[in-house]
């Protein structure tokens, strides 16, 4: 077999593997949901009911609520690895840790992106944000969630090794998420506003491309320092 | 030239050159901010729109500056302790990371001092002040990581990658926030075109910005010095040292 041969088995049984792990841990998944549905809901409590103001802020709260549900998934991403020792194994793998870790960050991605775009129309009804601008606030959330896992997996494998990992997590991924809630967020707006947001949206597919490409460079670094520590 | 990058390496050779850098450097720093200071705050003329509250110009903007490029240096720092696990390097970029939260804060600071009289509120979200307090909110989370660490090699380690995944980062930032929202006025000094500053306000800032880079050099060095005999202090040499002076 050759070498590129076994890489591609090596991610393909690694994505079986995450995928079947994230099955059978139903509620990693489904909590950020439930995290996006119970936050958004505490801002008409908050703020204000009235339909008006909603509608202006619906799509920074969601933006933002779906961000740190994000960033709130990803903490435990890397735990478990670290806990049973898989992680030493994947870093004595002949295979660069790079892919493993593209694989398993896509994996989650799939099961707490995906789903949290999914389930932001219905988040969007309850704040009132106009039904045009609903697509683009799924197609936005599906290509800015993905920067934000990938980065957030940057976060995960520097605190693996720490026993008080979650806020520090939040302290150091928060600032490197401005830049996608910036364009995500006014895509959101401005499609509310009724004009074309083609520029966000590449913008985004752009950050999309470059965090798969760069952040599991930059994880695998930490995940090492994490596990020689 | 790789004899000088292998001598970098030796807490001791630091300290010896270190101490005779500071004994020029140190003057030279006073007599830039001296003259700097006293040729802005008063014979500078006073601004046409702003009278005299301009003059705070002479502090924010060089620490604004230097907040941003103490950024860079700190990334550097932690790059070459990453390649070739340089213990100086190390101790660079945490001496870059206390000094860059703590100009970054000032620079806030006085842009708020500055802003009440000039815009008439302390804080507004414009796409300049907000860059810098997420650049602050990056130093924090470095020094937080940093603390977190009971292994203190990795602990560096750790801000040495997370300081370079801020390097590809703070261009991003910087452009997105730029495109968010801007009511900072334009950057005066330019490279490339003609200044808008008048020269009679432009050279004290000038010395100014300069003076404060020295400063910078003299607190990095003092900061590192302090660091380097703490973590050798078990050594025959420091202990001379101490007892030379007791």
């Amino acid at each position: 077999m050759s070498a590129q041969d076994s890489l591609m088995v090596g991610m393909w049984a690694t994505l079986r593997r995450e995928l079947t792990l994230l099955w059978r841990r139903k509620s990693d998944s489904l909590n950020p949901l439930l995290f996006l549905l119970m936050v958004s809901s505490l801002f008409p409590l908050g703020v204000s009911p009235a339909p008006d103001v909603l509608a202006l802020l619906s799509p920074g709260i969601i933006w933002v609520v779906a961000l740190l549900a994000c960033l709130l998934s990803t903490e435990s991403m890397f735990r478990s690895d670290y806990d049973d020792g898989a992680l030493e194994l994947f870093l004595l793998n002949p295979q660069p840790l790079y892919f493993h870790i593209l694989v398993k960050v896509l994996a989650h991605w799939l099961l707490t992106g995906i789903p949290l775009a999914v389930l932001s129309p219905i988040i969007a009804l309850l704040l009132n944000l106009p039904t045009e601008a609903i697509p683009i606030l799924v197609t936005s959330l599906v290509l800015g969630t993905a920067p934000l896992v990938f980065i957030g997996a940057i976060g995960a494998a520097l605190t693996v090794g720490l026993r008080r990992g979650g806020v520090l997590l939040s302290l150091i991924v928060l600032p490197l998420y401005v830049p996608v809630l910036i364009f995500g967020a006014d895509a959101v707006k401005r499609a509310a506003e009724g004009s074309p947001v083609p520029g966000q949206l590449a913008i985004l597919a752009a950050f999309f491309m470059l965090s798969f490409a760069l952040a599991p460079l930059a994880a695998a670094g930490a995940l090492k320092i994490s596990v020689d520590s | 030239m790789w004899a000088f990058f292998h001598k970098l390496g030796s807490p001791k050779w630091f300290y010896d050159i270190s101490g005779k850098i500071l004994l020029w450097l140190a003057p030279i720093t006073a007599i830039l901010l001296l003259v700097g200071a006293v040729w802005g705050l008063f014979y500078a003329p006073p601004d046409f729109k702003q009278g005299n509250s301009y003059r705070i110009i002479y502090i924010h903007v060089p620490v604004a500056v230097l907040s941003l490029s103490g950024y860079y240096i700190m990334a550097i720092a932690g790059a070459i302790h990453l390649i070739w696990k340089m213990k100086l390097a190390d101790v660079a970029m945490r001496c870059a990371a206390r000094l860059g939260a703590g100009l970054t804060f000032l620079a806030l600071f006085t842009g708020a001092v500055w802003g009440k009289p000039t815009w008439g509120t302390y804080w507004v979200w414009d796409a300049r002040i907000t860059s810098e307090l997420v650049l602050l909110f990056l130093y924090m989370g470095i020094i937080a990581l940093y603390e977190a660490y009971d292994n203190k090699v990795a602990a560096s380690r750790a801000c040495a990658v997370l300081a370079l995944v801020g390097t590809v980062n703070i261009p991003i930032i910087y452009k997105s926030v730029d495109w968010w929202y801007s009511l900072h006025q334009p950057a005066t000094i330019k490279f490339t075109e003609k200044s808008t500053i008048d020269p009679s306000m432009f050279y004290p800032l000038l010395i100014m910005i300069v003076g404060f880079y020295c400063f910078y050099g003299v607190a990095m060095l003092l900061n590192m010095r302090t660091e380097v005999l703490s973590s050798e202090r078990k050594t025959r040499w420091v202990q001379d040292i101490v007892e030379k002076s007791a």
